[in-house]
């Protein structure tokens, strides 16, 4: 299908020099740091923060807010997307590999289901949460991440559309089959590759 | 239960712009006609899609102003660094065409069948949804008791505002004014807080359903008020925009 000219329809945003190939199809680029969320920002006590593995009901491995920070972090830049299409370049975030954390369970489940705070999951391939794709995050820009962007921690699985990096992440359950996540049972696509405009289902 | 039949992927539809509204200084209505639209549900979104000559492109994300059954309308209030809102508000003339799919979203949506009461809380554009919950429940013949409370920065930024005045019996309109009042008027002012929510929101011992739409801080202090008067997370639906 040829698409109609929106005759005097000119473009301002095209993206400047060294963002080329960095911004995926139908994306902007912004400064800003909009916020996407489907109801009230839960807001838990670090006392009380677990982030537990689980599998088949059962937590096979669980740690405190401070037994979270003793283990290694790194600092991660990255581009990321949210699928009402705004990109962000350069984020910094400060966080622990899906990996670190996966080596403390013996598992061979394809998917997890990541749960949060407010009742939200999202799931995601292990294939794509592991091999330093993927990070538990708690720090942005230097700074411990505000509760309206997903704190105290939130996933971050920057080469996927950024309600894929849950906010409010509590733990990941494994699974043996991909079950669509909240956004995922909402209209949205079930994996969401920014490079392949997988925005809602079906795409 | 889910009602919306899953479907196959969202084409994108070339879309005729029937007619043009102006809403207000910044805000027009564009009333759309879309052959084959599948219909939509109150509260659901689309997109657009604009082609330049130079065959750049630009996709943006509008809200459906209208309800089920009614021809599709956008409402677009401009944004002055927009890129895509400058045109809808402002070149755009009946008779030319777009692209668009949808309908998109199956949270920020309310039947008569998901009950109340209602309560809606709308920050300037963000009405565009909830008015089309309103025009919902009223083409419905649904008698559940609805109260719009609707933040505007003045009197002439009120969308809808004809429209609005016209409910009566079991929907209550609500207005404040941020930043200037006119003479006389009766409405609040000033910010949405928590006073103004405990006088309008229904109480939580009734199990309100809650919808609020509007830029991010408005939402963020709305919606955690409504949590502080003892709604549940779960019955506070939010939709967001802006931020850029």
């Amino acid at each position: 299908m040829s698409s109609p000219v929106s005759r005097g329809f000119r473009h301002l945003r095209r993206p400047s020099a060294g963002q080329e190939g960095r911004v995926p199809p139908g994306q902007y680029v912004t400064q800003g740091f909009p916020v996407l969320s489907a109801g009230p920002t839960p807001r838990t006590p670090l006392p009380e923060w677990t982030f537990s593995i689980r599998q088949d009901g059962d937590t096979l491995t669980s740690w405190t807010w401070q037994e979270f920070q003793r283990l290694p972090a790194a600092t991660v830049t990255a581009d990321i997307h949210c699928v009402t299409r705004w990109t962000k370049l350069d984020t910094v975030w400060r966080g622990v590999s899906m990996d670190t954390l996966l080596e403390h369970v013996e598992h061979d489940d394809p998917y997890v289901l990541a749960f949060c705070d407010g009742g939200y999951t999202s799931n995601l391939p292990v294939k794509d949460v592991t091999g330093g794709q993927a990070w538990v995050a708690f720090d942005y820009g230097g700074q411990p991440l505000e509760s309206e962007h997903g704190g105290p921690a939130r996933l971050l699985v920057p080469h996927l559309y950024f309600w894929k990096s849950a906010k409010w992440v509590r733990g990941l359950e494994l699974r043996a089959r991909d079950e669509p996540g909240f956004w995922e049972s909402h209209g949205y696509h079930i994996y969401g590759d920014p490079w392949k405009e997988q925005r809602y289902a079906g795409d | 239960m889910e009602r919306t039949a899953v479907r196959g992927r969202l084409t994108w539809q070339v879309a005729t712009v029937a007619s043009v509204r102006t809403e207000t200084d910044s805000v027009r209505t564009l009333g759309l006609e879309v052959p084959g639209w599948p219909g939509h549900r109150a509260g659901q979104h689309l997109d657009v899609r604009l082609t330049a000559e130079d065959g750049y492109r630009a996709e943006r994300s509008y809200s459906i102003a209208t309800a089920g059954g009614e021809p599709v309308a956008i409402t677009v209030e401009r944004l002055d660094d927009g890129e895509v809102s400058p045109y809808l508000t402002g070149e755009l003339r009946a008779g030319d065409q777009l692209e668009l799919r949808g309908p998109i979203g199956r949270w920020f949506v309310w039947d008569p069948s998901d009950g109340g009461p209602l309560l809606l809380v709308a920050g300037g554009s963000g009405v565009v949804p909830l008015r089309a919950i309103l025009r919902h429940r009223q083409r419905s013949g649904s008698n559940v008791p609805v109260r719009l409370l609707y933040s505007s920065r003045t009197l002439a930024d009120v969308i809808y505002h004809r429209e609005l005045d016209q409910y009566r019996g079991g929907a209550q309109v609500s207005y404040t004014l941020t930043r200037s009042q006119p003479p006389g008027w009766t409405g609040y002012s000033g910010r949405v807080d928590a006073a103004m929510l405990a006088e309008i929101a229904w109480p939580a011992s009734q199990h309100p359903l809650a919808f609020v739409c509007g830029p991010t801080s408005f939402v963020e202090a709305v919606a955690e008020q409504l949590v502080a008067l003892g709604y549940p997370a779960g019955r506070v639906k939010t939709e967001r925009f802006g931020g850029t």
